[in-house]
């Protein structure tokens, strides 16, 4: 049984009464207690694939395509009322700013319980002792006090445990986190990626990690898709396409990080930017940036293929592996 | 270490932050003092009255401020400071009360518009947008015409005219609200429509809502005065400011304490409104410069 099942997902937006689709063809499978990360540039339409499978409000007046199937289930046929039965005590989300994510009307403490108290039976005081035990467990210094100050009186780390106080309370099988660390600083962000890998290793939990920093990547997940404009370019285990990247944008990637001992002036970048949706080239999206493109990228859409190692790529230099 | 250090920072609930904001208004302080001792006045009303409000003395007509008349007598020689003193009470109750059906439908036809949006935002914001293009005068107007005179129709008729502000109002703030992260963040945690709408977009949406409804008691009192003015609003002898200022304008210059002093306490006590509702709009955003 496929634990999370993402087939040809597709949102589209009337802009200017034009449809646009900044995301298509996403197509990635996650098993129990897996690990999966996604990258891209900025606008790559990561933190939209997350927000379509749980079909969140930025998908407002957005039509979502494909399949979603979480533990046999279609997510994207169930009706709102079951939707929000699965939000938060199956699968639940952390949003990518920390800072914002918490309301500031009310104290800390109070908002995970709600989270808590909205899935399980339990009574107020119990989900407070359970609340103050997974404050403690995620190394908040004094729990019972942090829980009783409101979101303005935290910094951004104490904030960030918050948030993944909530998203871990009620025990979901699958947490999303969408870019859990980019704005805390970097000595804080290394705390909270351990405390977070130990948190869902403990407790079984699938995660499907965003985040545009390879590092990260790298220490923690089992799987990588890689995004590029919109579509997944690359899919696979991490080793395999961290040690032998096929497609050319990861090649990319994983050459524009700096390492120790590198000659001075050698850092690449790649030329360009990410295309906006609504204005991407034909054919394969990263034609005009890639160094290798030839004919057939500019007119025909690379499907994602397997190809030897177990990875799939999407890119027109690879040959699909025969079966048998 | 740094964990430590941060915790440390003040423990200060946002009630204690927005009192000693307050504090240091001075005019915000005045109007709060203006307020209070309205309410004072109003509740204590008939301790503090030297003679009642109704009992006329046709030997007194229009008597000039003297030391047994402070504030002097009218055409029926009743006692002016009683009739004031019990003014403040029905300015007080009228203020408040319409103010409060003001607010209240406000906020139920401005969330569902916001936060509904569609059809039912388009049919909603064009019924508040007719209703606010029309003076608050002329609608109340009509309703006292249609509901009869009287100091509940007078409420009434107030709450009906000024609801659309409100409206609006919160119409904005649930729209800008909707799309915060925090929003998302109690969508993705499995909250239904009804505690997204009521538990965390409506608290959030409050602050302007307050100060509004603050300058707007002020608001209501004048129109208040305004139907007691036109003979609309509570009826003889019931000592609605506006109604005190009506009759006096017949005996203008024979005795025009009848007119000033109302006026004064009218004047008064809606700066007393303004003020407190000034020094609000300064001190409420408390939220976001603690969290900058």
């Amino acid at each position: 049984m496929t634990f999370l099942e993402v087939r040809d997902l597709e949102v589209e937006f009337q802009v200017d009464k034009k449809p646009v689709t900044p995301i298509e063809g996403v197509s990635f499978e996650l098993n129990e207690k897996e690990v999966l990360g996604i990258v891209g540039e900025t606008g790559s339409g990561k933190s939209l694939t997350a927000h379509a499978i749980l079909g969140l409000s930025t998908l407002v007046g957005g039509k979502i395509r494909g399949s979603v199937k979480f533990e046999e289930r279609e997510l994207l046929s169930i009706s709102e009322k079951e939707m929000q039965s699965i939000r938060g005590a199956q699968i639940a989300f952390i949003p990518q700013n920390p800072m914002t994510s918490l309301d500031p009307v009310y104290r800390v403490g109070d908002q995970i319980v709600e989270g808590l108290t909205q899935h399980a039976k339990i009574s107020k005081k119990q989900a407070k002792q359970q609340v103050l035990d997974l404050m403690g467990r995620l190394r908040i210094p004094k729990p019972d006090r942090v829980f009783q100050q409101y979101p303005h009186q935290l910094s951004g780390g104490l904030k960030q445990r918050i948030v993944i106080a909530m998203g871990l309370c009620t025990n979901p099988r699958l947490l999303i986190a969408d870019e859990p660390t980019t704005a805390l600083d970097v000595t804080v962000q290394a705390q909270i990626m351990r405390l977070f890998g130990e948190m869902t290793a403990d407790r079984g939990i699938g995660l499907f990690l965003i985040t545009h920093d390879l590092g990260v990547i790298a220490q923690v997940c089992d799987k990588v898709a890689v995004m590029y404009a919109g579509r997944i370019v690359e899919f696979g285990e991490i080793e395999p396409v961290f040690n032998t990247p096929s497609h050319p944008y990861t090649k990319a990637l994983l050459d524009c990080i700096p390492y120790i001992g590198m000659k001075k002036g050698s850092l690449s970048a790649i030329y360009g930017n990410v295309p906006s949706a609504g204005n991407y080239p034909s054919g394969c999206r990263y034609h005009p940036r890639c160094p290798h493109s030839f004919s057939p990228c500019e007119t025909n859409v690379p499907a994602l293929f397997q190809i030897e190692g177990g990875t799939r790529v999407a890119c027109h230099l690879y040959r699909e592996i025969e079966d048998g | 270490m740094a964990e430590n250090k941060v915790i440390e920072r003040k423990h200060k609930s946002p009630w204690i932050v927005i009192l000693k904001r307050f504090s240091g208004n001075t005019m915000g302080v005045i109007g709060t003092v203006l307020i209070i001792c309205l309410i004072i006045v109003a509740i204590l009303a008939p301790l503090l009255e030297p003679y009642s409000y109704k009992e006329q003395n046709m030997e007194l007509m229009n008597d000039p401020p003297s030391s047994s008349h402070l504030l002097g007598t009218d055409e029926f020689g009743r006692d002016m400071l009683s009739r004031v003193i019990r003014g403040a009470r029905i300015s007080f109750v009228v203020g408040v009360l319409s103010v409060a059906i003001s607010v209240i439908i406000g906020i139920v036809i401005g969330s569902i518009a916001g936060f509904y949006g569609g059809v039912i935002d388009l049919i909603l914001t064009t019924i508040a947008d007719l209703t606010w293009s029309m003076p608050a005068i002329l609608i109340a107007l009509l309703l006292v015409a249609v509901i009869g005179a009287g100091l509940e129709s007078v409420v009434v008729a107030i709450g009906l005219s000024y609801w659309a502000q409100y409206a609006r109002l919160v119409r904005g703030q649930i729209l800008s609200l909707k799309s915060a992260v925090y929003i998302e963040a109690t969508k993705s945690m499995g909250a239904s429509d009804f505690v997204i709408l009521f538990k965390h977009l409506l608290p959030n949406s409050m602050s302007p809502v307050i100060v509004a409804a603050t300058i707007g008691v002020g608001n209501a009192i004048v129109l208040e005065a305004t139907l007691g003015f036109l003979g609309m609003g509570a009826q003889p002898p019931t000592p609605s400011w506006g109604a005190m200022m009506s009759s006096g304008t017949a005996y203008l210059f024979i005795s025009p304490w009848v007119i000033i002093f109302p006026g004064l306490a009218m004047m008064i006590t809606v700066l007393g409104f303004n003020l407190f509702g000034d020094a609000l709009i300064e001190i409420m955003d408390v939220k976001n410069k603690e969290s900058n």
